[in-house]
């Protein structure tokens, strides 16, 4: 260790300032890109959807889920969020109401219409399959910074598009996911596709976005997704239609009086 | 009185709200072909080992601009051997409207509080339909004006409900049954009013970081009414009732229902406070009304194992513990007692569910064993599998004990239109 004089000091503050900008670790830009992607779509207030998913067995037999998801930005938070489950026909009528945590577990109630109850659920099953889907309930959560850490690995070509490629790290340990690589376009920051490796640290199913749209002149939602998990040959494709953006709704339309009103 | 004089302007308005008005629909049906076989002969001799019998259930549901909504939803059941399981029951007909934090709901309706799993003590406003099962989640719809003030977390809720329903008894050739036939329309009450008492509650709802809880008043008619020995007859062993009266008396409760909710864990309590008004029988002398004090509580836990095995397959373990201050005289059956369960999910495209448990008496030895599962078979059609067995059932089990030959299985075969 050498002492700091003066001199040496001027020369450290000199030298410092351009380093801190350019000599980022492959951590921080990581972090960096993940952080510019979230700050680009900042400003949605709330959003409708409908979607729709349909689940291929490896022999091609399909079945159909259809949802209505309605979704609120949270200033500070995670978004909130209600899902109402019109397909199958015997899950009809029931919710699911979520309020995304930056840190820790979400939580999450479900409206059973038959028994008219609402029901705490506990929402530390990430790793479980979402409606009997290749998404797991943490594909599908609100994606906040603060769920992973990054890692930068480089820059290539992603079809006709420039693409950062980067790894994540799921910080929840009851995650199902030891690492997730993921391809985010240099313009834009749209994500392209995303590959899971799970708990063996083997490749389990690769993700992929189709048919970006623009609303509000800002913010990029992709209308299909296609999940393939390599191991069991199973698919879903996941549809998204009618999109609706700052429709005025506010936190009393994700409590606990509107998810035993939705329908 | 001037509320409802704008509640119903305010109905009014929602009605006349121009076509050009936000407006949303649902109809859905479900019909539903039940077939039960007993494994046992029959405790009487009017009974059958099995039984078909078919229900359907419509839903009507239509809103304007989100905020105003009318539902209305009849059921109907067509028994293949018990007249009194044969019945039709408006469930739902009510409209209600959202004026910002506040929700009006007036009509037939059905609302469920509560968190435990095998008893549902704290609920009360709907009467049970007994006949549907023996498991106390069908529910017939209840009259009411319903008021819910959401409150951010909180929410607050005042009922006004004007008008009771008896609770329907299986008739003389259905399973699972009390031991005499049941004087459905001799019912009598501690109310002059009878069935048009008006009862009320309070309930105050919310949560607080992974505390979910419950705190709720409700004085009226009791739900589940106490069964009077009636029509003495003489035989050779002396006088003996020939048949049982339903007597309701007015209940005043108290009532707690929490649940902590902690990784995957759900720690759930539920608690009643009760001020019950019953008639005392003694032999050669007029019934005589008491008012009786008790305390009753239900409490456990559900531990959930998500992914078990690298699989998609989810185990849940549930145990519940039931206590009630009156001990043998308990009008659910459970005064000691201790339930636990197992809950599977396979999480498949079929949603493949099952959950299986016992209920042990700590107290006589009596177990009530049971089975549910279902699995769905294509996107419109469903099959539940149901077991139900009487084990063991000591005589001071008065609940268990006239039906402790009724085992058995169900299944069911429900088409969604």
């Amino acid at each position: 260790m050498t002492l700091l004089t003066p001199k040496n000091l001027l020369l450290t503050a000199l030298t410092a300032l351009p380093l801190l900008s350019i000599a980022q670790t492959p951590e921080e830009q990581g972090l960096a890109i993940a952080v510019e992607a979230d700050k680009r779509d900042l400003g949605w207030s709330d959003s409708e959807s409908t979607m729709t998913m349909v689940l291929r067995n490896k022999q091609g037999q399909e079945s159909v889920r259809e949802m209505r998801s309605r979704s609120l930005e949270v200033d500070g938070d995670g978004d909130k969020s209600l899902i109402i489950f019109d397909q199958p026909k015997d899950v009809r009528g029931t919710a699911l109401l979520t309020f995304s945590h930056k840190d820790g577990n979400d939580d999450q109630w479900l409206y059973l219409p038959a028994l008219k109850r609402v029901k705490r659920i506990a929402s530390n099953n990430k790793s479980g399959p979402f409606m009997g889907s290749e998404f797991a309930y943490e594909d599908i959560s609100s994606q906040e910074v603060e769920k992973y850490t990054y890692k930068y690995l480089r820059e290539e070509a992603c079809g006709e598009l420039s693409c950062f490629v980067i790894e994540r790290y799921p910080v929840d340990e009851k995650s199902g996911y030891t690492k997730q690589i993921s391809w985010i376009d240099t313009s834009e920051y749209q994500a392209r596709k995303i590959e899971f490796y799970d708990r063996k640290q083997s490749h389990l199913k690769t993700l992929t976005f189709h048919d970006y749209a623009q609303y509000l002149d800002k913010h990029w939602r992709p209308a299909r997704m296609e999940m393939v998990n390599l191991q069991t040959g199973k698919s879903t494709t996941l549809t998204f239609t009618d999109y609706t953006f700052q429709n005025g709704l506010s936190d009393s339309d994700f409590d606990q009086a509107s998810l035993a009103r939705a329908r | 009185m001037r509320w409802i004089a704008k509640l119903g302007a305010a109905c009014l308005l929602a009605a006349a709200q121009p076509a050009s008005a936000e407006f949303y629909q649902q109809f859905d049906t479900e019909l539903s072909l039940e077939g039960r076989a007993f494994a046992q002969s029959a405790a009487f001799e009017s009974q059958t080992d099995g039984n078909l019998s078919v229900s359907v259930l419509s839903e009507w549901y239509a809103e304007w601009n989100r905020d105003f909504s009318v539902t209305i939803a009849p059921f109907a059941r067509f028994d293949g051997s018990d007249d009194e399981r044969s019945h039709i029951d408006l469930r739902e007909f009510y409209w209600q409207g959202v004026f910002n934090s506040l929700e009006v709901r007036l009509g037939v309706s059905k609302v469920f509080w509560g968190k435990t799993e095998l008893l549902h003590l704290v609920d009360i406003i709907n009467q049970t339909d007994t006949v549907e099962n023996i498991d106390g989640e069908d529910k017939l719809g209840q009259p009411m004006l319903r008021l819910n003030w959401a409150l951010g977390n909180v929410s607050v809720q005042a009922y006004a409900l004007p008008y009771f329903r008896e609770r329907p008894f299986t008739g003389e050739a259905g399973r699972l049954r009390a031991p005499l036939p049941v004087l459905r329309d001799d019912a009598v009450y501690e109310s002059s009013d009878e069935e048009k008492h008006l009862d009320y509650a309070l309930r105050v709802q919310g949560y607080l970081g992974a505390l979910d809880y419950g705190l709720a008043w409700f004085s009226g008619t009791a739900r589940n009414p106490q069964l009077l020995a009636a029509n003495i007859v003489n035989t050779a062993d002396g006088p003996q009732p020939s048949a049982l009266q339903p007597f309701y008396g007015l209940l005043d409760q108290l009532s707690l229902d929490a649940q902590y909710t902690v990784g995957s864990w759900l720690l759930k309590l539920e608690a009643v406070w009760r001020d019950q008004g019953l008639l005392a029988q003694s032999p050669g002398q007029p019934p005589a009304l008491v008012g009786e004090k008790y305390g009753a509580a239900t409490g456990g836990f559900e531990y959930t194992q998500y992914g078990v095995l690298e699989s998609a397959w989810d185990i849940g373990y549930l145990a519940e513990y039931l206590w009630d201050e009156r001990n043998d005289e308990a009008d659910n059956g459970f005064q000691n007692d201790l339930f636990l369960a197992t809950r599977l999910a396979a999480n498949d495209v079929r949603d493949t569910t099952l959950l299986g448990g016992v209920v042990m008496d700590l107290d006589r030895g009596s177990r009530f064993i049971s089975l549910e599962a279902s699995r769905r078979l294509n996107g419109s059609t469903k099959v539940s599998l149901e077991m139900r067995l009487f084990s063991n059932i000591d005589p001071r089990d008065a609940l268990f004990y006239p039906i402790r030959q009724d085992d058995y299985v169900q299944l069911e075969l429900t088409h969604y239109l």
